[in-house]
């Protein structure tokens, strides 16, 4: 169960010719790829295109009326060769996956498309995942389809262009027998808006007909001597047909004015960025109109040597706006210019910042400094005035060191977050080992309060990335891997190399039943029910499938000593080869969800629910804060108390803690401060259970009044 | 086709532009979703882009709204904030609206800032063994500065207040600012139309509506420590007439001191009995012969506050007093909101060791255990584990309720013997050496907030209050002693292993 349902907006994916569609620009996707008559479609969850497939998810049920097949692939890899499906046959398809981790893992399935190449149109939708809010290594896609050669479209962020990149990408696959990458921003994933809605399309050829009636040619597959025969193909068949295909169709667009001394080329996805730049420099309305010239590439790989020419002619200078290094498209334009023989100056990285995001400011001042350059006679007098954004009174105070950073974390309530207190309280004992990471929630643990683990690699690759660390004799490593990663590809390339390679490290698999980091997917382990996957196997059969011998299971993470007792087994047992504990508790995001609204729709049914809450006694803690150094749990948190003989503000458990127990579990384990409590609210006690509570409460008050009469007190009780 | 430059910027007046900087789960995308279809209620173009994914998970995340009169034509919005070209900003939290006068969202010519003054604590804040919350005074002062204009009180508290989220409250508080030109009863339609929880957010939004009409920002320092409370004392007749001399005794104490004084003698007097506060007086009174009103009595002042923290030391007799009382009781059922339909649970996460235990035996017992390291293991092995236990329950508030009447004997057993024997030492320390050196014996005396905590936590305590004090012999004599030892405390304040004190001590070394 993903993390938010779009059961709601699937609706609007029925709508028909001659309606308006609303909403955001993944869910305008999905229906672009229903009116395109799309014949199946998969992926791999990842930011920014996460929603992507919990949109498709949530539409099984009508993309299935359409007879579209839909799959949650296993990896981006698998996504990436179910495309096979359309080199054969006139069936178009579509995967979705984040970029470019996605791609460093799909690399190899779409290089072998790419050679034999593709009758039916095939789609990757590539989040790009870069700049602010970005979670991964920052590079760019760009490489992967020059490499490859498969095209790149990156549309206007608005949700017509996006629409109509899906039909032009689909178009152009077919016209050029070549895959086609849609790459889409984080931004542009989500942004809101509306076109004109088409109908659906039911697929010409579905591949339940494919099924039935199979065709293969030995020319399609990647073996010599064919796939020399592809490479020719590709130079001499397949460019020119995208290229008069780029063209004919009009995929790159123009604005502004003919005639000008300058001009601006840009990405697709730069648009809205570009526009916003030039309206504040004085140059475009609010609708867009410019007046300096824009060459708008819609389509980034291959770029079309005609057309950019033509742009260039009459002007004196040209910027080219392209975001992230290196810099193929203008190192490409700027062949073309030298080639040609032209005069005209090419700018680019030389205005705007070779690498990071162009944000507003990085626009505002790199574009701003281009035209001061080389089209001051285009600006109007107040912006040839010196243009810098006024970013604060001069005197307004310096905040750098007082706002505290404040990265993503561990979840109130998060299973993994004892987990990684036993590694420290471990640590204490034994000393520090060398730790790898992974990706997931889990990595989260490399930032304070635990500070644990060194490095990641990829995603299942934590295990594998501490495999050269094992020699004989030496302290032994710990790895991380999540549920996620573990099926993704940790299950052979960390699990089964470790066991190969007879590995001595241990290894522990931070089981929470999703793929949670990227918004809460079912996968394999995963143990709510799920009506149209198959879920529930076990990970620690499968860890012993591939033959480690030592495999502890840890069901309920939050029992912080039995986790580090485990740990510190695993650390220092004589048996050989890797130690796997597979340490599970269910996401607490996704329990909440499922279980919240069953436990109040329970209470208001008279029925007996008990909910659980950890408290802190104000007067018992002593301010040292040694519990949030083992949890930083957004729950547990720190007042100043209204006593003037305390200097450091105390523990306190707002009302955000769901009871998950983490913080009691360390204080014991710890051995730190009798001040946390658990208190379980019984809603609707049932009859005995409320006398003895009475019996008990009488009682208690009594032996509480004797005290008081006996001696001094301070505090006033409330009735 | 071609726009003619100069005339085309004042169209750009009619975007309006957005940013909403919260935390995960603050609802963000709930406020920005009402934002844009507020302005398209009344006929403008709206847009909405955030950035989800990781940075959702408890951290910063930016939504960016951009809206326009519907002019026929779709305009160009831009898909994130840029510095310097915010009209509204609204921080669902007082540190964001930090970052974004950091981050330059925040000019004196065109940001309206819309903040909620509550502070949700960041993950390195709450981890130093001090102090290390971030200075809330520093950002407003900096947010009047940076905005153009500025509408700052606890949302947060508001949201609550009326069983909502913060969401609701800062709607309301940009609907009062007036920063947009949209009629209350659209904004209320607004809220009504999104259909979930609509009676308590309408009740929060009116609630900041009204706060943020009347162009309140609020006080800084809510929240921050204040007078103590002070109630009359029940008890016995016999017990109340001892305090009351007590009491009289503190009153008479020179001002700068006495509410320190009257403060630390009902803790003390709380802690064991009446008698227990006349030696907390006596004490007092030591440090009072050799103080004076020109020194502003600050030795007397420093030493009312740590020596009731020294004599009220944490041992498991207090803990078991604490757990059983009667206001604790009615403070938890208030807290998690039981009522007489409720049955309530308590149970406690305790840990105690073999020191704990044998630190409630009569001290000569305590020695003899002590004195023999085996017997001693032997009986750690036996009581140090965790124990989760039931004050609910009749068995184990019972024995914590004997444990706590245990009290009246505690003047004979080991624990206390400890304690005093410490106290005492730097109680002589502090007072020598303030005849000599009187800041510097202000210093030691405050030194005492470094001990704290209970078993390990305590220890380490102990061991940095050692080390610090460690230094006093290279410092004694200096004109700045003073100066370094509070230096030396601060570092030791800074983190759990005192790596920040260590390197404090060597620069001691090296010109000592």
């Amino acid at each position: 169960m993903a993390e938010r349902s779009f059961a709601k907006e699937v609706e609007h994916l029925r709508l028909r010719a001659g309606e308006e569609f609303h909403g955001e620009g993944i869910l305008a996707i999905t229906k672009a790829l229903l009116q395109c008559g799309v014949g199946y479609v998969g992926g791999y969850q990842g930011a920014p295109i996460s929603h992507l497939m919990d949109v498709l998810s949530d539409a099984e049920e009508l993309l299935g009326e359409y007879g579209v097949r839909f799959e949650a692939s296993a990896s981006e890899a698998t996504a990436a060769a179910t495309l096979a499906a359309s080199v054969h046959y006139p069936i178009r398809g579509a995967v979705t996956f984040k970029s470019t981790v996605g791609l460093n893992v799909a690399s190899d399935a779409l290089a072998n498309l790419a050679s034999g190449g593709v009758t039916g149109g095939a789609l990757l939708i590539i989040g790009e995942d870069y700049g602010e809010g970005s979670s991964i290594m920052q590079e760019r896609s760009h490489a992967f389809a020059m490499k490859s050669q498969v095209w790149l479209l990156d549309p206007r962020p608005n949700l017509p262009s996006i629409v109509k990149a899906v039909e032009d990408g689909f178009e152009l696959s077919e016209a050029s027998n070549t895959p086609v990458m849609l790459q889409v921003r984080i931004r542009a994933c989500h942004v809101t808006g509306s076109f004109p809605a088409k109908d659906n399309k039911r697929p010409p050829m579905t591949v339940a007909e494919a099924q039935n009636a199979p065709r293969r040619d030995t020319q399609r597959v990647v073996l010599p001597p064919a796939s020399y025969q592809h490479e020719q193909e590709k130079i001499a068949k397949r460019w020119p047909a995208a290229e008069s295909f780029i063209r004919e169709r009009g995929l790159n667009e123009r604005f502004g004015p003919e005639k000008a001394p300058v001009g601006i080329v840009l990405q697709g996805g730069m648009y809205n960025g570009v526009i916003r730049a030039l309206q504040r420099l004085g140059l475009a309305d609010i609708h867009g109109e410019t007046s300096v010239p824009l060459y708008v590439l819609n389509v980034t790989y291959p770029l079309i040597e005609s057309e950019f020419l033509e742009f260039c002619e009459g002007k004196r200078s040209v910027l080219v706006v392209e975001e992230g290094q290196p810099d193929h498209i203008a190192q490409t334009f700027g062949a073309m210019l030298h080639k040609a023989g032209s005069s005209v100056k090419l700018a680019g990285k030389d205005f705007l910042p070779m690498a990071g995001e162009y944000t507003g400011r990085v626009m505002l001042e790199g574009i701003g400094k281009f035209l001061h350059a080389h089209g001051a006679e285009l600006l109007p007098d107040a912006a040839r005035a010196p243009n810098e954004p006024q970013s604060s009174k001069p005197d307004t105070p310096d905040l750098s060191g007082v706002v505290p950073p404040r990265p993503p974390g561990f979840c109130t309530g998060c299973p993994e977050r004892p987990i990684f207190a036993a590694t420290k309280l471990v640590e204490q004992e034994l000393g520090s080992h060398h730790i790898a990471g992974d990706i997931g929630c889990h990595l989260f643990a490399s930032l304070p309060p635990f500070e644990i683990g060194s490095s990641t690699m990829g995603y299942g690759l934590g295990p594998a990335s501490a495999s050269a660390f094992n020699a004989a004799g030496a302290k032994r490593t710990i790895s991380f891997i999540g549920d996620g990663g573990f099926w993704h590809n940790g299950l052979n390339s960390s699990i089964g190399n470790a066991v190969y390679n007879k590995a001595d490290g241990v290894i522990v698999v931070v089981d929470n039943n999703y793929s949670a980091a990227t918004g809460g997917q079912d996968i394999l382990s995963t143990r709510a029910p799920n009506a149209s996957r198959s879920t529930g196997h076990s990970i620690v059969d499968a860890v012993k499938g591939l033959g480690v011998k030592w495999v502890r299971h840890i069901d309920r993470t939050y029992d912080v000593p039995k986790m580090r007792d485990t740990l510190r087994e695993a650390l220092t047992t004589e048996t050989e080869g890797p130690k796997v504990i597979v340490a599970s508790s269910e996401c607490m995001l996704n329990r909440q969800r499922r279980e919240k609204p069953i436990a109040t729709k329970a209470i208001k049914l008279g029925e007996r629910v008990v909910r659980p809450r950890f408290g802190v006694d104000e007067d018992v803690c002593t301010g040292d804060h040694a519990c949030m150094r083992l949890s930083g749990c957004p729950s547990l948190t720190v007042k100043h108390l209204d006593d003037p003989l305390r200097d450091d503000p105390v523990a306190h458990i707002d009302e955000s803690c769901v009871g998950c127990g983490n913080c009691g579990e360390v204080a014991d384990a710890a051995v730190l401060c009798p001040s946390f409590y658990r208190a379980d609210v019984v809603h609707n006690p049932r009859g005995f259970e409320r006398w003895l509570s009475g019996f008990r409460s009488r009682i208690i008050a009594r032996l509480q009044a004797r005290r008081a009469r006996r001696r001094l007190t301070f505090d006033e009780v409330s009735a | 086709m071609t726009a003619r430059p100069g005339e085309i910027h004042s169209q750009m007046a009619g975007v309006i532009k957005i940013a909403v900087l919260a935390l995960g789960g603050q609802g963000g995308g709930v406020l920005s979703t009402w934002i844009a279809d507020l302005a398209r209620r009344r006929g403008w173009l709206a847009q909405v882009t955030s950035v989800a994914g990781v940075a959702q998970r408890t951290g910063a995340t930016i939504y960016y709204i951009e809206a326009a009169p519907d002019k026929g034509r779709a305009p160009v919005f831009a898909l994130s904030p840029a510095e310097g070209d915010v009209d509204i900003l609204l921080a669902a939290e007082l540190m964001e609206a930090g970052r974004a006068i950091q981050r330059g969202f925040v000019t004196p010519d065109r940001t309206v800032l819309i903040a909620s003054s509550h502070r949700a604590y960041a993950t390195a804040e709450k981890t130093v063994p001090g102090d290390g919350l971030a200075s809330s005074e520093e950002v407003a002062t900096a947010a009047a500065i940076a905005a153009k204009e500025l509408v700052l009180f606890d949302m947060q508290k508001i949201a609550e207040g009326a069983g909502s989220v913060i969401s609701a409250s800062l709607f309301g508080a940009l609907g009062g600012s007036g920063a947009l030109p949209f009629p209350r009863s659209e904004f209320e339609a607004t809220i009504r139309a999104s259909g979930r929880g609509v009676e308590a957010s309408l009740s929060a939004f009116a609630d900041a509506w009204a706060r943020a009409e009347e162009g309140e920002t609020s006080k800084q320092g809510e929240g921050a420590p204040g007078t103590p409370r002070v109630g009359e004392p029940q008890g016995p007749a016999k017990a109340l007439e001892e305090w009351r001399r007590l009491e009289a005794r503190a009153a008479a104490l020179p001002e700068p001191a006495r509410d320190m004084a009257q403060a630390g003698l009902r803790k003390v007097v709380d802690f064991l009995d009446p008698a227990y506060g006349a030696e907390y007086l006596d004490r007092l009174d030591r440090v009072l012969a050799i103080d004076s009103a020109n020194r502003d009595w600050a030795l007397t002042d420093m030493a009312a506050k740590y020596l009731a923290n020294a004599m009220v030391y944490d041992d498991v007799i207090r803990v078991a007093d604490l757990k059983t009382r009667a206001s604790r009781f009615s403070r938890i059922r208030g807290e998690m909101h039981v009522s007489g339909e409720h049955v309530l649970h308590l149970t406690e996460f305790m840990h105690p060791r073999a020191e704990e235990a044998i630190g409630v035996l009569p001290a000569k017992w305590a020695r003899w255990i002590e004195a023999r390291p085996r017997l001693f293991a032997w009986i750690d092995r036996r009581i140090n584990c965790g124990r989760r236990v039931r004050t609910d329950g009749l068995f184990w508030f019972g024995a914590l309720y004997l444990l706590a009447g245990l009290r009246r004997y505690r003047r004979s057993l080991r624990r206390h013997e400890i304690e005093l024997e410490h106290l005492e030492r730097w109680y002589a320390l502090a007072l020598d050496t303030a005849k000599r050196d009187y800041a510097l014996g202000v210093e030691i005396l405050a030194c005492r907030r470094l001990i704290k905590g209970y078993s390990d936590t305590h220890s380490r305590g102990t061991s940095k209050f050692d080390r610090v004090l460690s230094a006093l012999e290279m410092l004694d004599g200096r004109a700045d002693a003073a100066d370094w030892l509070r230096r030396l405390r601060e570092a030791a304040l800074q983190d759990e292993k005192g790596e920040a004190l260590e390197g404090a001590l060597k620069t001691v070394k090296s010109f000592a």
